[in-house]
């Protein structure tokens, strides 16, 4: 293999599985080890800069991160990385202080947004501090998106939501709150140098069966029910409810209906436990709370009688799998008859753009969604942009910040009458954490710890309270002591081979036997060749270049502890423990902070 | 000297060997030697081996005397037994242990300086007495825990850090257990596991005395460019004479070699070796031949690694002297103490 190039930042990037998965790239063991220490306030900032609703995202966030991290491969459970997240947030100082200044002085550059959600706010969030003109519009009377409507308070509580969709107004935005966007046509008319449509999916999807109109009156679209509840437009529900569906907005819309004053909540999904589309968590936390899912029902016919809904029947499923495809067949077992009230549907979302004209240069594809550049997040009529669950359909929060991210810096550019496809380079920097022969600048035990749980309120409580929080989050000592199961895999294994002398120590060291010296070979080989076979392939091999006796270093990304025995038992330095920081480029220009997080 | 813990996690993907056990399961304590120490390498070679041999812990004896060679053995195998004696005693040590029990694995663990100087004598003794032992010397030519001093088996050639040079011949300690009837004597190189596995297992395995003389390089004192005992030189002065592999049981024996060049060899547990001439000069079986070939090596300045003589009638201290057959901890009491009309019978066999 070739000798790696460690000098392209996306090499160490990747290394940091957490960082690398979330689609903010959320500098995340950075921030741990600041709550590890104490300084949550340095940790929200971190936070904030990276993906702009830490309290909210340490909530709710669909936490991409977890699955991707390292200690998930050592143990059994990763790093409660979302949970630490709201510990940064909880317990944070002030921070209007370190807010960026919003410049009095305007670019005389207007931008519009459409839609107040969290890919808009983010893109307001960015070019706020760089003296842009930006006008938010909003059908709904406050901002949020998804994150007010959709996601219960029980989960979320509104005072988190208002402190940081304020934090992003509070820059100085215009707002038209209650506002409804019928013609892009008439807003491209006012004139603005840029238009973002961050207008989310908001069209629940509704199932034709039998009996379906018959029964409107008590079948209620998921994500409708979730607003109307929010904006306390429904404030009780039937005795009996049912709810259709198995992803994140089913699991939001049974808790909700059980706090609303249902006696029993039932859930019934098409395909088997195991293909929900829900996060395990929540799918947990509604199994908590008593609530039944019955899996491989499919709904057959919605029972009316005397012209009220009374039962809904379902038919039984079983799934095959034939080449990673999923069939769901009929098993020919009896149909299921479960009596109901009130029916919720949560069968999925869409984004949908009537009142976008189709004569204006914005192309769509056959199935409506509209044309946009995967990079630069520019439509096909420039100086309009899309972002969030409008651009690609539904996604999550922090995919929505990503969006926003990207988008203006696809606004500031075009603005500025450069070429959208100059992106701005992330800024890295490596630095050596060795502060003695045997001193190190990050903590390098590893803690031997299980993943703790996060406490939860009463059930008898929070049952009876739509907006008491569920969550209590870590205390000050548990997140310490989750904090400590953070691997610190920034903290990088940086090789120099003109000073190794092949001496074996690292390689006899390393508890998890990532090291390894040997006769380089192509990779398939190399990967078979190892002390242990590097077998996950996802990971890369970190290959040095020829060693005095013709041989090569060769390390095993995949179970590296960054424990750093490599380096401390390196008699030469040839290893070296350096903090690799990645941030990645935005519209907005925070200086990168170089944090001093030695304890 | 290491601060850190090792952490207790592990390769998920790591090889087990048939009764359960990782490679880790056969470590003892982290190091306290440099980091880069030689040692570290043949501690982690005694850790593989014993892995690959499935050996019970509990059944080996650990014994080992003074100095940095001496400290290792704490670093390996913690639920063996373990005697770490005075200075340059260990000799004694593991052979009054091994005639009370002969039938634990002794594994003796010394250095350069417990060995030819201060335990020069019961080295040899413990030799030519063939004590059923694998006695490994860490030999880095210095004594580095008094600050590097030049120590016995320093060659003339090499000089000190500070360019100084010794007035007196080296000892090799390979031809000395030669010469007086060890059974087994190899020469191997901390930098080499490929080799001094092989080495080590064949060497747990044989019965009688098994020296392997390992150059291992002190990073702190012996290290440098003047040096006949660094990584650099040992790297390109190494020479080796005669390959040992171990045959696992269940493997066919298909290689071909060129006649002449490799002997199988069984030993008394079964185990099979094989040995291949690497030198065409060289017959490690018949000491009269190779003693002179080794001799030629080192005044050239190259060093001889490898199975440098085996001689396979295996005769241990046991044999030589007719013992009971089982630990004297199995012996009951009326086969101890035979009571005092045996004793009379012997007396009057006597009168």
């Amino acid at each position: 293999m070739e000798k790696t190039d460690i000098s392209d930042p996306s090499y160490f990037h990747k290394v940091v599985d957490c960082q690398w998965a979330c689609p903010a790239h959320t500098p995340v063991p950075a921030y741990i080890r600041l709550i590890a220490h104490g300084r949550y306030t340095e940790a929200f900032m971190i936070n904030w800069e990276s993906n702009v609703f830490p309290g909210i995202l340490g909530r709710t966030c669909d936490r991409p991160c977890e699955p991707a991290c390292r200690r998930g491969r050592i143990e059994e459970k990763p790093v409660a990385i979302c949970r630490l997240k709201r510990v940064a947030a909880d317990n944070r100082g002030p921070v209007d202080h370190l807010m960026p200044a919003i410049p009095t002085v305007k670019n005389g550059k207007r931008v519009a947004l459409i839609g107040a959600g969290p890919a808009s706010l983010t893109v307001a969030r960015d070019l706020m501090p760089l003296g842009y003109d930006v006008t938010l519009i909003e059908r709904d009377p406050q901002g949020g998106g998804l994150m007010r409507k959709n996601i219960p308070s029980f989960r979320l509580p509104v005072a988190v939501l208002d402190e940081e969709v304020g934090r992003v107004l509070d820059m100085g935005l215009t707002t038209r709150f209650g506002a409804e966007v019928t013609s892009m046509k008439s807003v491209l008319d006012e004139g603005f140098d840029a238009v973002f449509v961050g207008t989310g999916a908001p069209r629940g999807k509704d199932l034709r069966a039998p009996g379906r109109d018959e029964a409107a009156a008590n079948i209620h679209i998921g994500t409708d029910f979730l607003s109307s509840v929010a904006f306390k437009h429904i404030e009780t529900i039937g005795k009996r409810v049912v709810v259709i569906g198995g992803g994140n907005t089913a699991m939001d819309c049974c808790r909700t209906a059980l706090r609303l004053g249902a006696e029993s909540v039932t859930v019934t999904v098409r395909s088997p436990c195991e293909d929900m589309k829900a996060s395990d968590w929540e799918i947990e936390d509604a199994e908590r709370e008593g609530i039944p899912i019955l899996d491989n029902h499919s709904p057959k016919e919605f029972v009316v009688e005397d012209g009220k809904l009374t039962a809904v029947v379902f038919e039984r499923m079983r799934a095959e799998y034939t080449d990673g495809r999923r069939k769901l067949i009929p098993t020919g077992e009896p149909d299921v008859v479960v009596e109901c009230d009130d029916v919720l549907m949560a069968v999925g979302q869409e984004n949908a753009f009537p009142w976008i004209e189709r004569d204006i240069g914005i192309e769509f594809n056959e199935w409506e969604q509209p044309q946009v550049d995967k990079d630069t997040f520019q439509s096909t009529r420039p100086g309009v942009f899309f972002g969030g669950d409008a651009a690609w359909g539904p996604e999550n929060i922090i995919w929505a910040v990503a969006h926003g991210h990207q988008a203006a810096i696809s606004i500031d550019l075009h603005c500025q009458g450069e070429d959208l496809m100059r992106r701005p380079a992330p800024h890295v920097n490596l630095a050596s954490q060795k502060m003695g022969i045997h001193e190190w600048a990050y903590d390098n035990d590893i803690s031997n710890d299980k993943r703790r749980i996060v406490p939860h309120v009463d059930p008898a409580l929070s049952l009876r309270d739509l907006s008491m929080e569920v969550e209590l989050g870590f205390d000050a000592q548990q997140a310490v002591d989750e904090a400590m199961r953070c691997l610190n895999c920034d903290i990088q294994t940086v090789f120099s081979d003109n000073l190794c002398i092949e001496c074996d120590a690292c390689m006899d060291i390393c508890p998890v036997d990532c090291i390894n010296f040997t006769q380089n070979a192509d990779e398939p080989d190399l990967r078979e060749d190892l002390r242990v076979p590097a077998m996950n392939h996802e990971q890369a091999l970190y290959v040095s270049g020829d060693l005095n006796t013709g041989r090569v270093m060769v390390k095993d990304e995949d179970v590296c502890l960054h424990c750093g025995l490599c380096a401390e038992r390196c008699p030469t330095g040839a290893w070296d423990m350096q903090k690799f920081l990645f941030v990645d480029a935005k519209a907005l220009p925070i200086p990168p902070q170089e944090q001093s997080d030695a304890a | 000297m290491t601060h850190i813990l090792k952490p207790q996690f592990r390769h998920p993907n790591l090889r087990t060997n048939s009764v359960g056990l990782t490679r880790r399961d056969y470590e003892g304590v982290i190091s306290t030697l440099c980091a880069g120490c030689g040692h570290d390498s043949v501690t982690a070679a005694i850790v593989e081996a014993c892995f690959e041999m499935e050996i019970p812990a509990h059944r080996v004896a650990k014994m080992s005397g003074i100095g940095c060679s001496s400290k290792t053995t704490n670093y390996f195998l913690n639920r063996s037994h373990g005697f770490n004696s005075v200075h340059g005693r260990m000799p004694s040590v593991a052979t009054g242990a091994n005639l009370a029990n002969r039938d634990l694995v002794y594994l003796g663990v010394s250095g350069d300086g417990d060995t030819a100087s201060i335990g020069m004598g019961q080295f040899c003794h413990a030799v030519r007495r063939r004590v059923n032992m694998l006695y490994i010397c860490e030999n880095n030519g210095t004594y580095g825990l008094t600050k590097g001093q030049f120590s016995a088996t320093n060659d003339r050639a090499s000089r000190n850090r500070k360019g100084m040079e010794t007035p007196f011949d080296s000892i090799d300690l390979c031809n000395m257990a030669i010469e007086l009837g060890a059974g087994f004597v190899a020469r191997a190189f901390s930098g080499d596991k490929a080799q001094l596995v092989p080495l080590i297992k064949a060497g747990l395995h044989y019965r009688g005395f098994a020296l392997i003389d390992v150059i291992s390089p002190c990073v702190t004192f012996n290290n440098h460019a003047t040096s006949t005992k660094s990584y650099d030189y040992v790297r390109h002065h190494n020479q080796m004479v005669g390959r040992l592999d171990l045959v696992p049981e269940q493997e066919e024996i298909t290689a071909e070699y060129a006649p002449g060049t490799s002997t199988d060899v069984t030993l008394h547990d079964g185990a099979q070796m094989r040995l291949s001439k690497l030198d065409i000069s060289y017959d490690p079986t018949d000491a009269e031949t190779a003693l002179p070939v080794l001799e030629r090596y080192k005044r050239k300045g190259e060093i001889a690694t490898g199975i440098l003589y085996l001689d396979d009638r295996e005769q241990d201290l046991h044999d030589l002297i007719g013992t009971t057959t089982k630990p004297l901890n199995e012996v009951d009491a009326d086969t101890l103490c035979p009571g005092s009309d045996a004793l009379a019978a012997i007396n009057d066999a006597h009168r």
